[in-house]
């Protein structure tokens, strides 16, 4: 019997198809949006995206109940109510336009640094950085002071580039994937496609994480590492290929400054740096004519050991003796490193062994000549298919730079960065630090109504582009590029808050934040920052930061602390560009970049955050939005994308430019370009020749051809810096040695942790408190299906993470009696959370963990007041302070890298004990009210019931 | 009482999961529930979505196991202990228990395919085929009253209005890591069919007699680190960095 054919099988989908870029995470993939009947009705990967290839993560897939959330702000608000109540009334946006362009404008006339403009997962960088320093005040950065700055500065002080939006391993050819701490909501799509076919290869994927979920439950080999001690594994990694001579010194020998010698000259102020000629150029010892002659001469055969003495009379040794010598001594031994990162020295001898195997043993070729820089022919790319990739769990900890240096000092001793099977650079990376520019915000850089002299951020080359007074102190408000963080890169956000509270070092008027949650998860110590936002002179009854401006799509918990709020509009309601000036989407092969446009439209008082930034920018007559005349040069932000030149020819976009849009990099304006986007697929991509794909960073052709796109005006090759001669100019500044002088209270802390060569020491709190006292780390993991605090207000996610319990290792829970569904105060130096656990083994077993950013603040993202997320859910951010124990010396530290500024998230320490059941965690907060009246919380969905056949 | 079919399908869609690429990222569970909330029947209903007791209805959910082996020890970084993340939806059994309880006859297995689908008109929503199922894979919906469950996207695999290559369930299409295939397994050299006899793919409870027509893909084995350390032979016996260098100058003469 045939079944009766009960079901219609060839419904068409939807009415129409529009593609676009997704934001549920900041992965970036191409989504084909289905529209019927003028609703969204499903939305699906692209299959010719390049970063997702048609997968979509259920973030991407649950963009459906993003969009309709009831959580969307629906117009421009104005404080009535406390900051922290919730308490508002809506106002039309030319009034609040008016109100910010008032407030803005007196800042501007005044005193510029009175302004404090931070963004947060902002995607549109390369536009708030030109805002800000068209407006001139000195204090702006985007979020990655917080994030990953460790990563992405180590990067390119080190090789040119960092990890992922800078490179990514090369997935079909690597055969040993070596991934260090990443978090699982961060360019997950390419991660899994990439794991998926490493584990399809038949290669090894081993996986260094104190927690065994995602990624790591489906690794090879998991290293369940102690938190914060992944570079002495490194270094001892080093120790054992320098000790069997596993090491590539051709390589070193041709694209790393490890033949540049170093002054051996104590006590001056040369000592450790590079000796150069008249023109700066490095030297190096060449050995058949046994003379010193500039790096990079033609036929020059280095050292990389012994002592030499220069016509001077000076004495210097190639950088590799001492880096050798260095990790050659005893105490980085696999048996000496043991104990200390949990790691078996039998595991770390293995993983040493099997990287030098595979580098070595397992060696491809690609038989395509080249040329290099020097003008060498090759006759093909030699690879060593080693590749790693890391993120967060390396960088947010207060040794998170030295860390992730020693990790690309691993990559360029076994010869495997940007050759074929090993991690490769993406376009426009490289590019040297020379190539950044250095910061700005200095009192000479800034002025009442004129813009900033240069870019804020950049790469200080010593500490005489540190941006301080004459006395030392920090000029910016989060005291970036200071004695404190001097090559903070991306700033310091997570002490805006504080640091403006204490006046220190000076009050401000305006705190000007986009997309990111400060009075909740993206701050430490928030239950202090909210008391901060509280606060006022008790003699003016002003808040102590009097007016803060706030943008952000939903009602997030940072909207009941602002004063004005500026409603942005989802992502599929906007204009965007992933531009090849800030951020691009490239991948190895290709040059690539993206835009997002309208493909549904608003149906609330709401606007695109950029176009407002264009509106005010116009408002305040700033130089580059209006024309002489005052009137406004742009409509809005994709008449920008589109018209915007930061060089002649160079615009946001890459793609089809040039008045018939066959112009690639550089070419003039193509009044059509949003619309070959969007024809495109919202992507575009160019192809890199195949003479020009591997080594990019000394590959003529590829150095050609980046000239070619505009990435840079001359070629810009890179030699990779395993001796940081920047690094040991501070250590002379701290030894007193080198002009300027570090202040004496900075002297200790940069002489020991400024080493030119990655180094490891222990973090700062785990060094300040008794570990008797605080024996445990406590750290967070990403949940795939959540993208930081967004994911609570979409009524699909959060029936996956409702709730976010303590996960504790078993042998703490046999230690304490502790059971599943018991409850406990997880008390650190700083503070006190009461909590519900769930027992673990696939953990370290001295980690306790939980979810980021599930436990949300009663009333907030218009979740109901009794909602799981904010009954049990929890925040580990209460734990961590913004500063370090106070360490006896009368200064407060930041909890931070004492290079970068990063904070240092995962250096927490904790103690457990076990408490009395109960049904809420602690600390609770008072309910906040929905920002513009209670939304309708509908009892019941049934999304598409209309469509129901 | 329904019955099954009195032949055996000719063929058996289904789908084959690779436990040892899923990271439980979830994807699979939200592409299905987009899709089949505005395709095939009643929508997916969600109660109190942004309340106290959200719930909703699901058709594919990822379970997340922690493993130990036997004789694994359970010591942190030490140990063996494992998480598996386990997807589960609608198997298709061939001998499946919730068609055979069906007092409307509206569940049924499809006789072209073997696909097991509800007839929502003539589904009174007693729930006996929920029961009768041991895997848990059917969900009632709260707000229609009717009986969902995966369709293996019958109304994508078949649908002459979206491109060939998209005729796959959306979970398949969606998903990241690769971890999910879909296939005619009752021909032996189709793709899944090939996989599953070189991977050793097995039945979900083959003791429940039900006979699924989905199969896992169990964790490739695994070799420790430690394992290998015997590769890694010194060059000379020399501890120190006076004997590198030696080698090092050796090296460089070489090049």
């Amino acid at each position: 019997m045939k079944s009766k054919p009960r079901v219609e099988l060839s419904r068409p989908v939807s009415d129409e198809v529009r593609k676009t870029t997704c934001y549920m995470c900041a992965c970036r993939c191409g989504i084909d949006v289905h529209i019927k009947d003028g609703k969204i009705r499903y939305i699906e990967g692209n299959r010719d995206h390049p970063v997702n290839r048609g997968v979509l993560c259920a973030k991407g897939s649950a963009g459906i109940m993003q969009h309709y959330a009831p959580a969307r702000l629906r117009a421009p608000l104005l404080r009535t109510g406390p900051r922290g109540s919730g308490e508002f009334k809506e106002i039309s946006w030319d009034e609040a336009l008016g109100i910010a362009a008032g407030w803005l404008a007196e800042v501007r006339a005044n005193d510029p640094r009175k302004l404090a403009f931070f963004t947060g997962r902002d995607q549109s960088q390369s536009l708030t950085g030109f805002w800000a320093q068209q407006f001139g005040t000195p204090n702006y950065a985007a979020h990655g002071g917080f994030c990953s700055v460790n990563m992405a500065a180590a990067g390119i002080m080190t090789i040119g580039g960092a990890f992922w939006e800078f490179g990514a391993p090369d997935w079909d050819r690597t055969k040993l994937f070596i991934m260090f701490g990443v978090a699982e909501d961060h360019d997950s799509n390419p991660l899994k496609m990439g794991i998926a076919k490493v584990k399809k290869n038949g290669a090894r994927f081993v996986s260094v994480n104190p927690v065994r979920t995602g990624y790591s439950a489906v690794a090879d080999n998991w290293i369940g590492i102690r938190p914060g001690t992944d570079g002495l594994l490194i270094l001892a990694v080093v120790h054992e290929l320098l000790k069997a001579r596993k090491i590539d010194v051709d390589y070193l020998m041709r694209y790393s400054n490890a033949p540049w010698l170093v002054i051996d000259a104590p006590g001056t102020s040369e000592h450790g740096l590079f000796a150069r000629d008249a023109d700066g150029k490095p030297l190096v010892f060449e050995t058949v004519t046994e003379r010193v002659v500039p790096k990079g001469t033609a036929g020059a055969r280095p050292a990389l050991s012994g002592s030499y003495t220069l016509q001077d009379g000076r004495k210097v040794t190639p950088s590799f003796e001492l880096l050798a010598t260095k990790y050659l001594d005893a105490k980085y031994a696999p048996d000496a490193v043991a104990s200390e990162t949990g790691v078996s020295a039998d595991t770390i001898r293995g993983l040493a062994s099997e990287i030098a195997r595979t580098a070595f043993d397992e060696a491809i070729f690609i038989d395509q000549p080249w040329t290099d820089m020097n003008g060498e022919r090759h006759e093909g790319y030699v690879g060593r298919p080693v590749s790693f990739h890391a993120m967060r769990g390396l960088s947010a900890h207060s040794n998170g730079f030295q860390t992730a240096r020693a990790l690309h000092m691993l990559q360029v001793l076994i010869g495997a960065v940007d050759c074929p099977g090993a991690f490769r650079f993406e376009p426009p990376y490289p590019k040297p630090v020379e190539a950044h520019p250095t910061p700005h915000g200095r009192a000479e850089h800034f002025g009442s109504n004129k813009p900033l002299a240069g870019p804020h951020l950049g790469f200080p080359r010593g500490p005489e582009d540190l941006l301080v007074d004459a006395d030392g102190k920090p000029q910016r408000i989060d005291k970036a590029f200071s004695w404190d963080a001097p090559i903070s890169a991306h700033g310091l956000m997570h002490m805006v808050i504080a640091n403006a509270h204490a006046g220190d070092p000076y009050p401000i008027d305006v705190l000007f934040l986009y997309m990111a949650n400060m009075a909740w998860n993206s701050s430490m110590n928030t239950a202090g920052v909210i008391k901060m936002l509280e606060d006022k002179d008790p003699a003016t009854g002003v808040y102590k930061i009097p007016r803060i401006i706030y943008s952000d799509a939903y009602a997030s918990e940072t909207v009941a602390y602002a004063d004005l709020i500026l409603p942005d509009t989802t992502y599929l309601e906007r204009h965007d560009c992933i531009s090849m000036l800030d951020r691009p989407i490239s991948e190895p092969d290709a040059v690539q970049d993206a835009i997002r446009w309208p493909v549904v439209e608003p149906d609330r008082d709401v606007r695109g955050f950029q176009s407002v930034m264009l509106d005010l920018g116009v408002r305040l007559s700033l130089p580059g939005f209006v024309d002489h005349r005052g009137k406004g040069l742009y409509t809005d932000y994709a008449d920008y994308i589109v018209r915007h030149e930061r060089r002649p020819g160079i615009g946001p976009l890459a793609g089809f430019r040039g008045a018939n849009g066959d112009k690639t990099g550089r070419g003039a304006v193509n009044p059509d370009q949003l619309k070959r986007y969007i024809e495109n697929g919202s992507f575009f991509s160019a192809h890199i020749p195949l003479e020009a794909q591997f080594f990019k960073h000394a590959n003529k052709d590829y150095q050609d051809f980046a000239v070619r796109m505009g990435f840079f005006d001359t070629p810009q090759p890179v030699t990779f810096q395993l001796y940081s001669e920047t690094l040991q100019k501070f250590r002379l500044s701290a030894d007193g040695l080198r002009e300027p002088f570090a202040p004496e209270t900075h002297r200790q802390r940069i002489r020991e942790t400024f080493d030119p060569l990655p180094d490891w020491y222990r973090p700062f709190e785990e060094a300040a408190v008794e570990r008797a006292k605080f024996p445990y780390h406590a750290i967070t993991q990403r949940p795939a299906a959540m993208y930081h605090s967004w994911g609570s207000m979409n009524a699909w996610l959060r029936q996956i993470h409702t709730t976010n319990p303590l996960y504790v290792p078993g042998p703490i829970c046999d230690e304490h009696g502790l059971k599943d569904g018991d409850w406990v105060y997880l008390i650190s130096s700083h503070g006190r959370i009461k909590v519900e656990i769930a027992r673990m083994e696939a953990v370290n077993s001295s980690t306790i963990w939980t979810w980021n950013a599930i436990g949300k603040r009663k009333g907030a993202w218009s979740l109901d007041t009794d909602a799981p997320e904010a009954k049990k859910g929890f925040l580990m951010n209460h734990l961590i302070n913004e500063l370090l124990p106070p360490k006896g010396d009368g200064m407060r530290w930041s909890n931070s890298d004492p290079v970068t500024g990063q904070a240092a998230w995962y250096d927490l320490r904790v103690r457990i004990e076990k408490a009395e059941a109960a049904e809420r965690s602690e600390p609770a907060f008072g309910k906040i009210a929905e920002p513009g009246g209670r939304r309708t919380h509908p009892d019941e969905l049934r999304y598409g019931q209309e469509w129901a056949k | 009482m329904t019955s099954l079919p009195a032949q055996e399908p000719t063929r058996k869609l289904g789908l084959v999961i690779d436990l040892d690429v899923c990271v439980g990222c979830h994807a699979c569970v939200i592409s299905c529930k987009e899709w089949n909330t505005g395709g095939y029947g009643a929508a997916l209903s969600d109660q109190d979505p942004y309340g106290a007791d959200v719930s909703g209805t699901f058709l594919n959910r990822v379970h997340t196991f922690e493993v130990i082996p036997e004789g694994g020890e359970i010591v942190g970084e030490a140990g063996e202990a494992r998480i598996v993340h386990f997807p589960k939806s609608c198997l298709h059994c061939e001998d499946a228990p919730c068609v055979t309880v069906c007092p409307t006859g509206a569940s049924y297995k499809r006789t072209e395919d073997g696909i097991v689908l509800v007839d929502e008109d003539m589904c009174i929503g007693c729930g006996l085929c929920a029961w009768a199922c041991p895997y848990g894979a059917r969900e009632m919906d709260l707000a229609a009253g009717v009986m969902k469950k995966c369709t293996l996207c019958v109304d994508r695999i078949y649908n002459e209005t979206i491109q060939e290559i998209d005729r796959v369930p959306s979970c398949v299409r969606t998903c990241p890591a690769n971890a999910r295939h879909y296939g005619d397994l009752a021909d032996p050299q189709s793709d899944v069919s090939l996989m599953v006899a070189a991977r050793g793919g097995i039945d979900l409870m083959p003791e429940q007699g039900t006979r699924p027509v989905n199969k896992y893909l169990p964790p490739r084995p695994r070799k420790p680190l430690a394992a290998d350390t015997g590769q890694l032979l010194l060059a000379e016996n020399t501890e120190g960095a006076t004997g590198f260098f030696a080698w090092l100058d050796g090296v460089l003469e070489r090049l």
